[in-house]
């Protein structure tokens, strides 16, 4: 795959609960090797625009193209799509029954069809990558926040997704913990991984974004180089927002 | 009078020895008479086999079908009943758990024997089987939808987001989560059954209850059969009580 390859093609994205419009005919697309960072105030739809890519929330109108493929045809087989779309949650979702080896290689071995050693030997490669090989045979319930964290990084990074969308990764956090995940996250983009962030890491979005979206009742209202979004902000509720925030 | 009565009483059983004696001997006699004579505790280890395999079977047979129940209700529930199939199979699975749970066990296990088979050539234990199966599988179904119902949805995202199927989410991630958490009302629902397996003598079927029974009607002494049957009964639910909260302990691997 070259670089530049369009990942994600979304045109005339809707999506409503009952009356309720929530997304409202967005199109963009998302490049390989980007960092789109996606930033707005809460209820603004940014976090269903985010679900939607791997068709957690279904679409309600429009099409998302994946590597040339319509995943919102109904005759596509959205598991087999989603193998290559890692996702991170605010809430961790690890699987409690399992230890932290276990939660990284089930996928891999009953999907990938990888055999038991393979799928151990990347995960523990994985866990040395973050700090955390000790805690292998560990449950979820026995690490803290920001372990989870990147514990459910790498276990997306375990199935070799072609991007990862990451839904207010650090918003569940304390503090203090908040680095330790945003440092796994810096990584992974330096070394070329595509990435959706849904966060309100301004620092983040700045330093790591290569665009930064503002989403707002339903709609993309601004896109930019991180240097641009905030140094000279167009959209009237950008600037507002922004003031609130930085 | 009446004090010359009690003082005869009192005369009677202050000697307390030879009250032990007669309760001894009495006790020897009446086991004697109950279990001994005409082998008459065949009817209890009969009884005892025939409650060991109906309450085995009708639990596999309920928890069977009370998976199977628990996923089309739950499915239909979580996907908000899209498919005009899985809106009908909900339905019947309703009306199923209302005419079930609905009536009694016994009612139940009668219109089996009597009006669906009407036969004296089927098996009753087949029939009690079949009976207490599918009645507790209503019960079990129940059970297990609560489960899958009390486990965050995060979870089956995260497996949906992996790339499972919604069948291999159900099996790798959500069933084993629920397994564990319904599990102490699981037992409970297996001890009530061993229990209600006590009315098979109303088909003429000899378990626990029914062997007692029949010991009783003939020897004309209910204490030692009727207390028998309620000592075995409390035997095999500690033991089973025992054994589950043994499984309970292994299982609980998550929380530290």
């Amino acid at each position: 795959m070259q670089d530049n390859q369009v990942l994600f093609e979304i045109k005339d994205l809707c999506k409503s609960f009952g009356d309720n419009l929530v997304l409202d005919h967005i199109s963009t697309e998302i490049r390989k090797g980007e960092v789109v960072v996606i930033i707005g105030p809460s209820g603004s739809g940014k976090s269903t625009f985010l679900r939607s890519l791997n068709l957690l929330e279904e679409p309600t109108g429009g099409s998302i193209t994946f590597e040339g493929l319509n995943i919102t045809d109904p005759k596509c087989n959205i598991n087999k799509y989603r193998q290559k779309i890692g996702m991170v949650f605010q809430h961790f979702n690890l699987f409690p029954h399992k230890t932290i080896l276990e939660n990284m290689t089930l996928a891999p071995m009953k999907l990938l069809k990888k055999t038991k050693e393979e799928a151990e030997s990347q995960a523990m490669e994985l866990l040395k990558r973050v700090g955390l090989e000790e805690k292998a045979n560990a449950y979820p319930s026995q690490l803290s926040g920001g372990q989870k964290q990147r514990i459910a990084i790498v276990r997306s990074l375990c199935m070799n997704p072609d991007v990862i969308l990451f839904d207010e990764p650090t918003s569940a956090l304390d503090p203090e913990m908040v680095g330790e995940v945003l440092n796994v996250m810096r990584d992974l983009a330096k070394q070329g991984m595509t990435m959706a962030v849904v966060t309100h890491e301004m620092g983040f979005a700045k330093e790591v974004g290569t665009r930064v979206m503002f989403i707002d009742e339903g709609q993309i209202k601004e896109e930019n180089t991180p240097e641009e979004f905030f140094k000279n902000p167009k959209n009237p509720r950008l600037q507002e927002f922004l003031s609130k925030v930085l | 009078m009446l004090s010359v009565y009690a003082f005869i009483r009192i005369e009677e059983y202050t000697d307390s020895t030879f009250l032990r004696e007669d309760i001894k001997v009495n006790f020897r006699e009446e086991f004697y008479l109950n279990f001994i004579q005409d082998d008459r505790w065949r009817y209890i280890t009969k009884g005892l086999g025939t409650t060991f395999a109906v309450t085995f079977f009708a639990v596999i047979l309920g928890v069977a079908l009370g998976i199977v129940i628990a996923l089309i209700r739950s499915t239909a529930d979580k996907s908000g009943s899209k498919s005009i199939v899985l809106k009908i199979a909900d339905w019947i699975c309703k009306v199923y758990l209302t005419v079930i749970r609905g009536t009694p066990a016994m009612i139940q296990l009668l219109i089996m024997y009597y009006i669906v088979f009407a036969s004296p050539n089927v098996s009753k234990q087949f029939v009690a089987i079949l009976s207490f199966g599918i009645n507790s599988a209503a019960y079990v179904a129940e059970i297990f939808r609560s489960g899958i119902m009390s486990i965050d949805n995060g979870q089956f995202e995260a497996g949906r987001s992996l790339g499972f199927s919604y069948a291999q989410t159900m099996i790798y991630i959500i069933i084993p989560q629920a397994f564990k958490n319904v599990l102490p009302a699981l037992a409970n629902e297996f001890i009530t059954l061993l229990k209600e397996t006590s009315i098979c003598g109303y088909i003429a079927l000899t378990d626990i209850t029914h062997g007692a029974n029949t010991i009783r009607s003939q020897t004309y002494s209910p204490l030692l059969p009727l207390l028998a049957a309620a000592l075995i009964y409390l035997i095999i639910v500690s033991v089973l009580s025992m054994l589950v909260e043994k499984l309970e302990r292994r299982l609980r691997t998550d929380a530290r």
